[in-house]
């Protein structure tokens, strides 16, 4: 194990993002505040309780899934793809490190960040909304799980893409949408029957499912599902970038 | 002994069925100087960057320190130092940020003394905490050279070095390498200036159109390709070389006040003994007379042109 290479990965990874801190902690900050601000406290207060949970509350595990997702996948994204847009992936490609290491290196340091972002966020809403978790262990597994396993899908993003735009495009076209049709605002169960089954379709609705669950110990899905299908994500994530590396895709020529 | 790079029976076709090295053999010695020679596009940055990790070799087999570099790459890599051809560089990093994540990468341990080493020969002591961008070219590659080094390799790999830099820099850089030889470093450098490997070089390796088409000691190389040229300044116009030496590899210079006499290295002697006395025979008197050798340069391109037609 190259454990100094690990580390040199994971430390120049970390000082990029404290360079680059407006833009990657407090722009995910500031909109989230916005949406409690609209959600929350604007438009929450004339709603009712979903579950017996107060709207504003309601809200806060989705909120944090979404920015957790978006940050995981481009910090990731963008860590892979700025060394191999700017030429410098020489060095990890000639280098005595093997693929679980650069992973450990590269996912590791974007999801430490996310998680960490998350932490600020969950902080961010205690300003505004009153509320408790009821299952501390599994609300942080949750956390860090999802954080894992979307950094890895970031990274792969970040290898597929060989332009700025298809960086953008997949946070933008379908985890936005997924996560707002994933039951943020509201439980599945007040869907028409047909979007309740479409619904099971849409992965993320397990993520804030299982995450909510952890707040306040209810959920769309039984918990043990969300459970399952973080880790189904995990391995399929893992075995994507198992593949990379295994054929070199577009990583050597 | 064990060569410190061996390629044997080496290929690389690119994706769209582009060959760009075809069957290549080639061993070089430990602790010495090898220049790779060629003309652009001839495979020498693809050559390196097979041995070095970076792209993939289609078939055959390299070995860095006697290990295989896709068996056992951790261990051929660990040997290697690279300097690339391409000036790729994080702008936002700092100098000894960088230069310390290149030695932590390839598995060593935090030495700051040694990085302060490396950055004083380099003369980047001072620039350690600029920000790469603020760098000039020249020390952009320097960099490159410092990170190459950090981590202390075995070998090093300089794909054309001083591209870009200047005339002083050039001779600090050959010092350099020089002294990096002397502490038991193999070499291998790409250069298309000839002159440097003429300088540097204890073998010379060509390689043209993926073919690896000489490999010689560099001082034989000069010796039996190198042509020798006698200059006569003559006391008297001639108009045309006189017939007794019609045999003669001899030419007349335009304004006609010049014997040029061409030999092999190895001839020598003989030859132009054998042409002074036919001039004192026939009554051609000369003021002067100078001998210049060919260059490698010149060799090179006799070599790839000879080549290409044939
Ligand atoms: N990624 C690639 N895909 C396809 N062809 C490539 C690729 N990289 C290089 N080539 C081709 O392989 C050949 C050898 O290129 P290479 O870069 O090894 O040449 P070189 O000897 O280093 O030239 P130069 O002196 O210009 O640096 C060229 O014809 C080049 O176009
Ligand atoms: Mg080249």
């Amino acid at each position: 194990m190259n454990f100094y290479g690990v580390k040199a990965i994971y430390n120049f990874e970390m000082s990029r993002m404290r360079r680059t801190l407006m833009q990657s902690v407090l722009s995910p900050v500031i909109s989230t505040c916005l949406y409690f601000i609209v959600f929350g406290s604007a438009i929450g207060s004339r709603m009712g309780n979903i579950d017996s949970i107060e709207y504003a509350a309601y809200i806060i595990p989705g909120l944090v899934m979404l920015s957790l997702l978006m940050q995981s996948i481009s910090n990731a994204s963008f860590g892979i793809y700025m060394p191999k847009f700017s030429g410098t992936i020489y060095e990890v490609l000639s280098a005595p490190v093997s693929y679980v290491e650069v992973v450990l290196g590269y996912v590791g340091a974007a999801a430490t960040k996310s998680v960490i972002l998350g932490l600020i966020i969950l902080a961010t809403a205690r300003l505004f909304v009153d509320y408790s978790v009821l299952h501390p262990f599994w609300m942080l597994s949750f956390l860090v799980l999802t954080a894992v396993t979307f950094s890895m899908f970031g990274f792969i993003i970040g290898i597929w893409a060989d332009g700025f735009e298809k960086l953008q495009i997949v946070p933008m076209m379908i985890v936005t949408p997924l996560t707002f049709l994933g039951g943020t605002f509201y439980s599945i169960d007040m869907l028409p029957e047909i979007w309740q089954t479409i619904s099971l379709f849409n992965p993320v609705v397990y993520l804030i499912s299982g995450f909510r669950w952890a707040f306040y110990g209810v959920s769309d899905v039984h918990v043990g599902i969300s459970v399952g299908m973080t880790l189904l994500f995990l391995v399929a994530c893992m075995g994507g970038i198992w593949w990379i590396f295994k054929t070199g895709y577009r990583l050597r020529t | 002994m064990q060569p410190d790079i061996s390629v044997k029976n080496l290929n690389k076709v690119y994706e769209g069925g582009f060959q760009a090295l075809k069957n290549i053999n080639l061993e070089i010695n430990r602790g010495e100087i090898f220049a790779l020679l060629g003309p652009n596009g001839a495979g020498k940055t693809t050559m390196i960057s097979i041995i070095c990790g970076i792209t993939n070799l289609s078939s055959g087999e390299v070995r860095a320190a006697g290990y295989d570099i896709v068996k056992d790459y951790r261990k051929a890599r660990g040997t290697i130092g690279l300097v690339p051809q391409e000036l790729n560089t994080d702008s936002f990093e700092t100098v000894w940020n960088a230069v310390s994540f290149s030695r932590g990468l390839f598995g060593k341990a935090p030495n700051p003394a040694h990085i302060e080493k490396v950055l004083r020969d380099l003369s980047l002591w001072d620039k350690r905490n600029n920000r790469i961008m603020t760098l000039s070219g020249g020390m952009k590659r320097r960099l490159m050279i410092a990170k190459a080094l950090s981590h202390e390799p075995r070998i090093l790999f300089l794909d054309e070095p001083t591209a870009g830099v200047d005339v002083e820099l050039r001779r600090d850089m050959w010092e350099m390498v020089r002294k990096l030889r002397e502490d038991g470093v193999t070499i291998i450098l790409t250069t298309h200036y000839i002159e440097e490997a003429e300088e540097m070089a204890d073998r010379i390796g060509v390689i043209r159109q993926g073919e690896i088409i000489l490999v010689e000691d560099k001082d034989q190389l000069m010796s039996k390709l190198g042509k020798k040229e006698l200059r006569l300044q003559l006391q008297n116009k001639l108009d045309k070389v006189p017939g007794e030496l019609i045999l003669e590899p001899v030419e007349l210079s335009e304004d006609g006040y010049e014997l040029i006499y061409t030999f092999d290295s190895q001839q020598e002697q003989a030859g132009v003994a054998r042409l002074l006395r036919t001039l004192g025979d026939i009554g051609i008197e000369y003021r002067d007379l100078r001998t210049r050798e060919s260059s490698l340069e010149e060799i090179f391109v006799g070599l790839v042109h000879e080549q290409a037609a044939g």
